[in-house]
């Protein structure tokens, strides 16, 4: 119409909630912002100075100091309820959401979708479908940032963070870094194609390389983690089949959720917590093993349980001999 | 016996302004130095927390005689600090001198036992840095706890010169008879730095000496 | 014309009077001059990063360079400008004057704070023309302490060093109100500029020790590669942001509350009135200061940070808007029936009010988290300060400066030259930012060196405001120098306005005042002015 944009697009099932609330907190803005201008524009010309009139003492009212303290308090109050509801109902990530992984460096983002396709600085998702986004950094904080669906996740390094999102209309949107990271920082930009689910299948059966979970498996015997998380009489470690999802009991009886932030933490930092029964005998891989690798290797760990028992959180018998 | 014509400063109207604008003003500066250690024991609780088992094993290796000894030196300079700001008000030019020697002497030694047990870390490789070696599955952990032990006491240790730096000027006008029984403020306003500086120490010793000691 | 009287300006000659003065009067020209230089050294890095943002390519600088020049003039504005601006220029040449006292409680310390924040400056200077450092004024962890290749170390001491600038003038003012008050000069006489000094003082007092340490580990971290911020050492950055933001949120409140305190004076005196709800003016004051301390993690809402923590801190955001919304309908009822003129520092004040309202609502926008979540670290967050800072403290530093000119120089500055620079500073400055709020809506992020072409027109827009609101900011450089010289003789009372300040001769003696008044009366006694305005009529 002009020429540039004034507003971005709406393409995400949040969108249209978030301007909503938008729109309603620029009325506000306009309103009181027009009204004080106003005000004072109206007073300083209705009230200019001049010889034949004098300035009126006032000695201030309780009645409107309470007013407009008041209604004030209502309105934030009003914009508070909105807005927190609707971060907590946005926060919600619903189930069967599309798991996709991402890891940020300087400067650029890596994506990596489960059944090996990987792609640099695009992503590539169906359309009327959750995707949630587990994401790390390699080295300083980024941020994950596509403002057609309205939403932002900062990057962390040493820990994962996740984001989800559901698009509504297929299409390109920008994919921005949003935490300054660098001499490239405007420069770790791409896009985000949102395409038709027939032919996202097809882009998607377009993989070149192998699953994550067939690298995982990979990377499992490469580091030799077989060697310990093995079975049969060998045992000297807690098996991980059938363990996703699940809560493990430690040494000092405490339970922990045997999810990706555990298992991740497992590779880096195996003495932090233990399972019970076990001796604390796994050497760290730090510094040997990239972010990219650890997913894949949480993949593939992943894979050792069926899906149905992932969502349980019965604790299991994981105690040792 | 002093001039106390010359010590109201201009600004003032009567030395009592001038005495209570001084303590008020002592005190924030007091409080600003809470915010700034507080920072500190801050981030240290905050990896306490995270990182006990580290942090325990890593207490241990502080030598507890030393850091009670210089407790106990520390208290005590706030004793002779206490008496020399009582010897003040009473107008005790020499009492006043000896007192502020013997806190100087005190301080002296807590710093002297402190760089020694520096030393002693250095020999250890326990002072973070490239040189940093610590045993143990908690090693890593165990160089936050020494980084936080260094800074949190250097900068404790820094504070204690610059009390020291202080009391050398408070020795040195009481020499040149610029106080009295009506006007001894400035050596209030030291005694308190000094009793501060050692709170400080108070919260830091079973912080960083203490923890898991069973 | 009394050319023989003695004051201030005259009573001792040469550098070292100069250098070596105990008088808060010459120890703020002495802020004077250096935070001016601060601004136009910050003002020239902003000219740069508009002329870059000028087209979608980083064609004009080169990406690293770009990242120092938004850096620099963040740290610059901020830490050298905007935090001492108003409190150590027009505090310490009024605040005594304002509460009948001689000076301040400890001027020795006054001067060492000129002196600290000279140093503090120059040490940043160094690192500026030596390299310059490239992490943003927000120093985020482990890009700061550890993949950073510039002079993190040199500027972060430099800022440590200013801290205690701060800090001192803050504990100064602190003590001065409460023990130096002239006889029958209560805390409800105070004028509410005074009010707001004091509670900018309690900030700047319990905050800045904060941020201090926070630098301090940052360079430790930098120097000995030990991790306290650094994940892969077992540190945690977030551990940073926190204690970053603990002071550097109230430091916006150091930054707008003493603007608030000159509109009160301004306000009041060019519609002839008492201000409207004196005590809630005043405790206002007091409540942001306070309640500023509780909102830091809204800089955190997608850093990672628990969304129950969020929460908790979105809702105290809104709180601390409702005591700088009842300031503004105080000010706003204020004009209401007085007798208002239309003189340069009242321009300044009424556009302060606007912008201020303006600005401060857009804060709404930050303070909810879902639409946060999409305009965190966007040009949107970049409006909403700058509409604070600038067209809310620097149009009050302004409207001050002029306000009390007459009584800083004893000269008068040509008003015409002043009213015309004031409408092209309100002009220029929203045509430099409100392009900005939707830029940021639309996606685009702060720190951006190269853009997608569609946000071209906006940035250009931006570009061409900034070149008007520069010309605002020349044009009182110019005429108030050529004021020294050539200006009016300004009376002891250009303004007829009430506050002891305008009791004094312009300039004033060194001493403030002949004998120590002795108040009686209420601040902003315009009533009796006025009656006494209508009997001469008569």
């Amino acid at each position: 119409m002009i020429g540039f944009p004034l507003f971005p697009e709406v393409a995400s099932t949040i969108a249209s909630g978030v301007d909503l609330l938008y729109f309603f907190l620029v009325a506000i803005t306009v309103l009181f912002s027009v009204l004080i201008f106003a005000l004072i524009f109206y007073f300083a010309v209705k009230y200019r100075r001049s010889p034949d009139r004098k300035a009126q003492q006032s000695e201030g009212g309780l009645g409107l100091e309470i007013t407009w303290t008041a209604v004030p308090f209502v309105i934030t109050l009003v914009i508070f309820t909105w807005g927190s509801s609707l971060y907590i109902a946005n926060s919600r990530v619903p189930d069967r959401a599309l798991a996709i992984n991402v890891v940020g460096r300087q400067w650029m983002w890596k994506i990596q979708h489960p059944n090996g396709r990987s792609e640099i600085n695009e992503l590539h998702v169906p359309v009327r479908q959750p995707v949630k986004l587990t994401m790390a950094s390699q080295d300083v904080i980024h941020s994950f940032y596509i403002p057609a669906f309205r939403l932002k996740q900062d990057v962390l390094p040493g820990r994962y963070v996740t984001m989800w999102f559901e698009p509504t209309r297929p299409g390109e949107y920008h994919l921005f870094c949003a935490e300054y990271c660098g001499t490239y920082h405007s420069g770790m930009i791409g896009r985000v194609v949102v395409m038709e689910p027939e032919d996202f299948q097809k882009w998607l059966g377009g993989v070149t390389e192998e699953s994550p979970v067939q690298t995982g498996e990979k990377l499992f015997t490469n580091f030799n983690c077989v060697n310990c998380h093995a079975t049969g009489a060998l045992q000297r470690c807690p098996q991980l089949g059938g363990l996703y999802g699940t809560e493990v009991r430690l040494e000092d009886n405490s339970t922990v959720k045997f999810d990706e932030a555990y298992i991740r933490e497992s590779i880096i930092n195996p003495n932090a917590k233990i399972v019970k029964g076990y001796p604390a005998v796994m050497p760290t891989y730090r510094g040997q093993v990239s972010e990219e690798q650890i997913l894949d290797l949480i993949a593939y760990i992943r894979s050792l349980t069926p899906v149905k028992e992932q969502t349980g959180s019965a604790t299991k018998s994981t105690e040792g001999r | 016996m002093s001039n106390s014509s010359t010590a109201l400063a201009h600004q003032f109207d009567d030395i009592e302004q001038q005495h209570e604008s001084d303590s008020l003003g002592m005190w924030i500066f007091l409080a600003t130095e809470i915010l700034f250690f507080g920072g500190m024991f801050l981030g240290y609780s905050v990896y306490r927390a995270v990182y006990s088992p580290a942090f325990s094993e890593a207490s241990r290796r502080l030598d507890v005689l030393l850091g009670g000894i210089n407790t106990a030196v520390l208290l005590c300079s706030s004793l002779t600090m206490a008496l020399a700001v009582r010897a003040a008000q009473l107008g005790g030019r020499r009492t006043v001198i000896a007192l502020l020697i013997a806190t100087i002497v005190l301080g002296s030694v807590f710093l002297g036992i402190k760089a020694f047990e520096y030393y002693q870390k250095y020999e250890e490789h326990f002072i973070p840095g490239p040189h940093f070696e610590f045993a143990g599955a908690n090693g890593r952990h165990a160089q936050i706890f020494f980084s936080f032990y260094f800074v949190m006491t250097g900068m404790h240790a820094l504070h204690m010169v610059v009390g020291i730096g202080i009391m050398l000027t408070m020795i040195w006008l009481t020499k040149r008879r610029r106080f009295s029984p009506e006007y001894y403020f400035p050596i209030e306003m030291t005694g308190l730095y000094w009793h501060f500086v050692d709170i400080v120490w108070v919260f830091l010793f079973p912080l960083l000496y203490l923890v898991d000691r069973s | 014309m009394d050319i023989y009287r003695e004051h201030y300006l005259n009573c001792s000659y040469g550098v070292r009077s100069w250098l070596l003065t105990k008088d808060h009067k010459r120890i703020a020209l002495l802020f004077l001059m250096s935070i001016t230089l601060f601004f136009f050294l910050g003002g020239a890095f902003a000219v740069l990063i508009r002329l870059e943002l000028l087209t979608p390519q980083g064609d004009l600088v080169q990406a690293e360079t770009y990242n120092k020049l938004f850096t620099m003039h963040g740290v610059i504005m901020v830490f050298f400008f905007l935090i001492p601006s108003i409190p150590s220029v027009l505090g310490n040449f009024l605040l005594p004057m304002m509460i009948g006292a001689r000076d301040l409680a400890f001027p020795r310390l006054n001067l060492l704070s000129w002196y600290i924040y000279t140093i503090g400056g120059l040490f940043t200077l160094g690192a500026v023309f030596s390299g310059g450092v490239d992490t943003g004024w927000t120093f985020y962890t482990p890009y700061s302490s550890v993949y950073a290749n510039s002079h993190v170390i040199a500027t972060a001491v430099g800022i440590f060093i200013t801290g205690f600038s701060s800090i001192l003038t803050g504990l100064n003012f602190i003590v001065t109100t409460h023990k130096m008050r002239a006889p029958g000069m209560t805390w409800f006489r105070l004028p509410l500029f005074v009010w707001s000094s004091y509670a900018t003082a309690i900030i700047m007092v319990l905050g800045t020790p904060v941020i201090a340490i926070t630098l301090l580990l940052v360079g430790v971290e930098r120097a000995f590669g030990i991790g306290i911020f650094d994940p892969r050492l077992g540190g945690d950055p977030l551990l940073f942001q926190h204690l970053f933001w603990f002071y550097s949120h109230p430091a916006v409140y150091i930054m707008v509350l003493p603007g608030m305190g000159v509109v009160s004076e301004l306000v009041t005196c060019f519609s002839r009135k008492r201000v409207f709800g004196y005590s809630f003016v005043a405790f206002s004051s007091v409540a942001i200061a306070v309640l500023g301390f509780l909102v830091w993690g809204h800089h955190m809402f997608v850093s990672g940070q628990s969304p129950y923590a969020g929460m908790i801190f979105s809702f105290l955001s809104f709180m601390v808007a409702i005591p700088s919304a009842v300031k503004v309908f105080n000010w706003t009822a204020t004009l209401y029936k007085g007798s208002v003129s239309y003189d340069a520092p009242m321009l300044y004040a009424m556009g302060f009010i606007g912008l201020f309202t303006t600005g401060g609502l857009t804060g709404l926008f930050l303070a909810t988290i879902a639409v946060d979540v999409h305009v965190h670290d966007t040009y949107f967050v970049v409006a909403h300060f700058h509409y604070i800072m600038v067209g809310g403290t620097v149009m009050a530093y302004l409207g001050g400066i002029h306000y009390w000119w007459p009584k800083i120089s004893g000269k008068l500055y040509p008003e015409g030259w002043a009213r015309f620079a004031a409408l092209v500073v309100f002009v220029g400055f929203n045509l430099t930012f409100f392009p900005q709020f939707i830029l940021g809506y639309l996606g685009m992020p702060r720190r951006y060196h190269a853009y997608p072409a569609e946000f071209q027109v906006l940035n250009v827009m931006s570009t061409a405001g900034a070149s008007i609101l520069a010309v605002g900011y020349v044009l009182p450089m110019v005429y108030l120098i050529w004021s020294i010289r050539y200006g009016k003789t300004a009376g002891d009372n250009p303004w007829d306005a009430t506050g002891l300040e305008w009791q004094t001769p312009s300039p004033p003696p060194t001493e403030n005042f002949a004998a120590t008044p002795v108040v009686g009366w209420d601040a902003y006694d315009y009533g009796a002015k006025e009656e006494e305005k209508e009997l001469q009529v008569v």
